[in-house]
């Protein structure tokens, strides 16, 4: 078990945790997003870490370069990298009219201020 | 000669329509061009079906690019099934849209709201006919991303925090989704579905395939909405626009538990999943917590949408408890039950939609003696709600006979206890409305009040669905039962 040569390994697991971390314990729904983009970016690590090798060159067919990285987990990131950002924007956009209609972003006052409308429809719906 | 190229046109007609009605800028002519677009993608999807009945798997090379080097799309029994689902219920649900989201959602968001629902029908097809497992990934997001925004277009304002917290859950699943793809792609070094399945076959290394297999199951279990992974799915189906929610509550969910039956079955095959982990016990186990603590709450919820969301989780229970049991009458209870939940809950969200529209709530307590004012409705929603319960002669007591079987067979007496409960229970919160709308003296004025015919006429062709597929089972069971004979001869 070799812990430095696993090193892009290491740091994968330290983003994955923290950012799933950070999503599930904070309540403002920006930073619950910025954890998302943290989580989110170590699969690109993940993904990209394997396909590179060391002195490897872009896959161009000449006779100078004989060790070539492998392209395809770099296209495959680049797509997830277009969703991640998709999704980002998507996110703080929700963020946006949510701090429109509630005035807060914190999850709990949100939660607070839906369990009062809640108590007052139900009172409203008892028949009289 | 187009007929060789329909798993294409499946995924690009929509995909073409969504920004050609963005560029239109026109509520009408997006309505019309998402409803021209869903017929046309059921015709396809009939074709395809067909087609696979005669001839048997249809392998499609995308851009001529040979698989696996190319994105392969695969339409085989399994496939064909879901997507027949799918286009029928966009088929159904759009021409009952128009009037259903102009009473709910302000007309300049239109053409917006009609975009979406074409991007989300093109990533629910893009997810059962692609044979690429990044693909799948890829249509998983386009269909997220677009419902997220359709769910925020509802009138409440707890649909925006509602479809925020689908949009993180719904993230946390995918990504956990490419992650199990990117650890299967170190072994195998495909990302083409077949491929990998003989790949894996040849792998030595067990622990990162287990891995893989544990981070798929639980990223889709999420957005299948799991017990007890489901408390994203109320939120989004209660205050979502009515169309979207009779929409979502009959493909969403039912396409993601097609990519986990693909994933157990088709490539990991029985060899891995069952010696490697209690992964099928722990599916049961969950499903029929699913089916009874489901049930309960879905009795004490006093709002109809949500009423009929708890009931989803339950009866998603009831589609992995076939999965966990892994015989073929269990796995075939599954695939049947995507078809007659789908059918049976996409009825009862499109009457309800009818009931909020004309009574202007769905709280139960505002809707007593609504049988008066809207019978043809009202009886509508029992009808479905005698094939959520099973009652013999509708299309659930097809899945609940093919589950008692399973279980039978599998020698799991507790579960046949599981099933009746939960069927009892359902037979409980069912009998609320009927006692809510029927027994009940109205408060108000009685005028005869029915939805618009529209809304009403798609509606009811879903709940004589659910009377058809109880009664003739020639397509919905016997697909089924191919798809399941199908999967399970590849998991050996």
């Amino acid at each position: 078990m070799n812990l430095a040569g696993h090193y892009s390994y290491w740091m994968t697991i330290l983003l994955m945790v923290a950012g799933l971390y950070i999503v599930v314990a904070r309540s403002n729904l920006i930073k619950k997003l910025i954890g998302l983009g943290i989580f989110q970016t170590s699969v690109y690590l993940l993904y990209i870490a394997p396909g590179k090798l060391i002195g490897g060159t872009a896959p161009i067919v000449s006779e100078q370069f004989a060790v070539y990285s492998n392209p395809l987990p770099h296209v495959l990131i680049l797509t997830a990298i277009v969703v991640g950002v998709a999704t980002l924007a998507l996110g703080l956009a929700l963020v946006v009219r949510i701090h429109e209609e509630y005035g807060s972003i914190e999850e709990d006052a949100i939660l607070e201020i839906d369990q009062h409308t809640a108590a007052d429809q139900g009172r409203d719906g008892q028949p009289s | 000669m187009i007929l060789d190229h329909l798993p294409a046109l499946q995924v690009v007609v929509p995909l073409l329509a969504a920004p050609l009605i963005v560029l239109l800028r026109s509520g009408r002519l997006g309505w019309l061009i998402a409803t021209a677009v869903s017929w046309t993608g059921l015709v396809v999807a009939v074709l395809l079906f067909l087609r696979v009945q005669d001839a048997g798997t249809i392998s499609y090379a995308m851009g001529s690019w040979a698989p696996p080097w190319g994105i392969e799309y695969r339409v085989d029994a399994l496939s064909s099934y879901v997507l027949v689902l799918v286009s029928l219920l966009a088929a159904v649900v759009l021409p009952y849209a128009r009037l259903s989201i102009a009473a709910e959602v302000p007309s300049d968001r239109h053409y917006l709201l009609y975009a979406m629902f074409a991007l989300c029908l093109c990533g629910l097809l893009g997810i059962a006919i692609t044979g690429d497992a990044f693909n799948v990934f890829v249509f998983l997001e386009i269909s997220s991303l677009s419902g997220y925004v359709l769910i925020a277009l509802g009138r409440d304002r707890r649909a925006l925090r509602s479809a925020f917290q689908y949009l993180i859950m719904g993230t946390i699943g995918a990504t956990f989704y490419v992650i199990g793809v990117g650890l299967l792609y170190l072994m195998t070094g495909t990302l083409n579905l077949a491929d990998m399945a003989t790949r894996l076959g040849a792998v030595q290394e067990v622990r990162p395939v287990l891995a893989a297999l544990a981070f798929i199951t639980v990223g889709l279990s999420l957005k299948i909405a799991l017990f007890p992974l489901h408390i994203w799915l109320p939120g989004a189906y209660a205050y979502a626009p009515s169309a979207v929610s009779a929409f979502m509550a009959g493909t969403v969910t039912k396409v993601s538990v097609y990519v986990l039956l693909r994933f157990m079955f088709g490539i990991f095959g029985v060899r891995l999943v069952l010696p490697g982990l209690p992964l099928l016990e722990i599916l049961t186990l969950l499903s029929a917590v699913a089916m009874v603590v489901a049930s309960l709450v879905a009795l004490l919820e006093r709002d109809l949408k949500r009423l009929l969301a708890y009931s989803s989780v339950a009866q998603i229970g009831y589609i992995t408890l076939g999965l966990g049991l892994g015989n073929v009458d269990g796995l075939t209870a599954s695939v049947v039950h995507l078809f007659n939940h789908g059918v049976t809950k996409t009825a009862l969200f499109m009457l309800v939609g009818g009931i909020a529209l004309r009574a202007g709530s769905c709280q139960l307590d505002a809707l007593a003696g609504l049988a008066r004012r809207m019978p043809v409705t009202c009886f509508g929603v029992v009808l479905a709600g005698l094939s959520l319960i099973g009652v013999p002669g509708t299309a659930g007591f097809i899945t609940k006979w093919h589950l008692v079987l399973s279980a039978l067979q599998a020698g799991q007496w507790w579960v046949v206890v599981v099933i009746a409960t939960s069927s009892l229970l359902a037979a409980a919160y069912v009998w609320r409305f009927v006692e809510v709308a029927y027994l009940r003296i109205p408060t108000g004025p009685v005028a005869r009040e029915e939805a618009p015919l529209s809304m009403l006429a798609p509606a009811w062709l879903l709940v004589a669905a659910c009377i058809y597929f109880g009664l003739d089972t020639s397509f919905s069971l016997a697909g089924a039962r191919d798809a399941a004979v199908m999967l399970l001869e590849g998991a050996r």
